[in-house]
């Protein structure tokens, strides 16, 4: 199977969408990482580097943004996210400015950086923002058609993105829609609601169960807000939700997905499998989802209990 | 506007600002109060802009990065039409007419209400007419304790590296925060120095000489290569005397025997 990362994806996005005019990229002097180098080699006069001044580059994509610009404003998700919050909130989110905030090198899957790049609360502080939509991509192609979809998407958005390759699941004809989540394996016995890396994690997990004649379904939900509420009524038909995450347990996709078995008494039995409220270290991605139980094993693990609990 | 006429709008913008407060039983005079000669200077004289038509492609931008100080903003709002001066009841209560400027307000460009944005949003905005091919200006209005804020300088940084000769940093350099005078808080002298040292062209005048407002607004206009901030000298509840200089009137608005008061030294001074 193809792999490649969802930052790659971006970065091929934006090309494909500089053609239209108003896009605007920005980025706070991590260019190569996050890919929007690509953008530059083709638009230089459509790109600025804000240097690492996170909290000017959000100010400046709002002030683009309020002049008609369609801006994407780019660096790692710990200092974009943890760095800009305010910024986020009173100069995007509440001002409605079109700027896309596009966060890499997120979780524990960014690895041997350690924790201060790991970031693990993102997906939280985003979402309890009003007007911010919140977006993870599962791999590379998805992430292409997000970055098409949010040149026509008007209004402030979150898109998390990563660092490692990821196993490549949809093809050219795949459209993303804000709201909506797709099944990627049908199954009865349980169903895994999961975004990111975490679902080519879970996918490997399904097959596992599979073998075991454990036939559990894998849902992407990328768009975890606004959320596909539909997905997780029927979803917990099965009897057993498990949400997984490269997130902290508390605010993230699992977070989401809890409100609306709570808010709609849906009668199912529910994980989440994430970061569990701690900092990780150093390590390779595949190292560290093994030791922190995030791995294809841990969410099979947490399948099985539930199943038989 | 000649001079007199923007000396005699100024008054009356203070009278208006404090008239909110008091209505309003809450609100910012002292910084409105300091800040009423510049906005005078911009909106009646230097900046274009329509008010019947907010979005206008062409209009110059302005961004109250102190944004606590609305009730000089909404007296200038309703003065010149942005919205019917009988909205200017609701102020601070249901309605947009927001503690801090809230964006759907005509004339507002962007929310502001907590310091040290201001001037990124401006920066960008100012990018915008370069990519754009348009020669329109953006103001941006700091207080001088808002310079505490790190952020401010990341976009001094900026623009100074970017060479935006349309952006126009004003400081409202009242020398007054919440808690204390800003010597005491933290100090953010010399500022002409440091706009200086940061690439930009730095202007220093008294902020309540018209005049000298207006002159400092012709040069910055005129600057080429390199952002221009005029850090304006004021006085913090300019006007009145029991407010000049006091942190206490930062954030509390006057009852209806300050406000007489008050009103009859503006309307004297």
């Amino acid at each position: 199977m193809a792999k490649a990362a969802t930052r790659d994806g971006y970065g091929s996005g934006l090309v494909k969408v500089g053609s239209n005019k108003n896009v605007v990229v920005l980025d706070a002097g991590v260019s190569d990482s996050t890919r929007t180098n690509k953008f530059q080699e083709k638009y230089p006069e459509r790109f600025f580097n804000m240097g690492i001044s996170e909290q000017d580059m959000v100010g400046t994509a709002a002030g683009l943004a309020k002049c008609g610009k369609i801006v994407f404003a780019t660096s790692f998700a710990e200092f974009l996210m943890g760095r800009t919050q305010d910024h986020q909130l009173v100069s995007v989110a509440y001002s409605e400015s079109n700027v896309k905030l596009i966060a890499t090198h997120t979780g524990l899957a960014v690895g041997e950086d350690g924790p201060t790049a790991q970031a693990q609360n993102d997906v939280g502080m985003a979402r309890a923002m009003p007007t911010m939509i919140v977006v993870e991509p599962a791999d590379a192609v998805e992430a292409e058609k997000v970055v098409e979809f949010l040149v026509s998407h008007k209004g402030p958005a979150y898109v998390r993105l990563g660092r490692p390759e990821v196993e490549t699941i949809y093809d050219d004809s795949y459209a993303f829609e804000l709201g909506q989540a797709t099944k990627l394996m049908d199954g009865n016995a349980a169903a895994i609601i999961a975004s990111g890396i975490m679902v080519q994690e879970s996918l490997k997990a399904a097959e596992m169960l599979k073998q075991e004649n454990t036939e559990v379904a894998v849902i992407n939900m990328s768009s975890i807000k606004p959320i596909d509420k539909e997905a997780i009524r029927q979803a917990a038909q099965t009897g057993t939700i498990i949400a997984c995450q490269d997130h902290n347990i508390y605010g993230g996709l699992g977070s989401a997905v809890a409100e609306v078995i709570a808010a709609e008494s849906l009668n199912c039995r529910f994980g989440i499998v994430g970061i569990k409220d701690q900092f990780a270290e150093s390590g390779s991605q595949e190292e560290l989802f093994k030791k922190y139980g995030m791995d294809a094993e841990a969410i099979a693990n947490a399948v099985r209990k539930a199943v038989s609990g | 506007m000649d001079i007199e006429a923007l000396k005699a709008k100024a008054k009356q913008l203070r009278i208006d600002s404090l008239k909110l407060t008091n209505q309003a039983g809450s609100g910012h005079p002292g910084g409105s109060l300091s800040a009423a000669d510049i906005l005078t200077a911009l909106y009646y004289r230097q900046m274009k802009y329509d008010a019947s038509n907010p979005q206008w492609a062409e209009r110059d931008r302005f961004i109250l990065s102190k944004g606590h100080c609305t009730p000089l903003l909404y007296s200038v709002f309703a003065d010149v039409g942005y919205f019917p001066k009988e909205e200017l009841a609701t102020y601070r209560k249901i309605g947009r007419l927001t503690g801090h400027p809230n964006p759907k307000l005509p004339g507002v460009e962007i929310a502001t209400g907590s310091l040290g944005q201001g001037l990124s949003v401006g920066h960008g905005m100012a990018l915008a007419a370069r990519l754009d091919g348009k020669d329109y200006r953006v103001y941006v209005l700091l207080g001088d304790g808002e310079l505490n804020e790190g952020s401010v300088w990341e976009a001094a940084m900026s623009a100074a590296h970017f060479k935006s000769d349309n952006l126009i940093a004003i400081v409202d350099n009242n020398k007054v925060a919440q808690d204390s005078i800003t010597a005491e808080l933290k100090g953010v002298e010399p500022l002409g120095r440091k706009f200086e040292s940061f690439g930009w062209h730095a202007i220093r005048i008294d902020g309540h000489d018209m005049a000298a407002i207006l002159n400092a607004l012709e040069e910055a206009a005129k600057a080429k290569g390199k952002p221009t901030a005029i850090i304006a000298d004021t006085i913090k509840g300019k006007g009145v005397s029991f407010m000049e200089g006091q942190p206490k009137w930062h954030g509390k608005a006057p009852d209806a025997e300050q406000l007489k008061k008050a009103i009859a030294e503006i309307e004297n001074g």
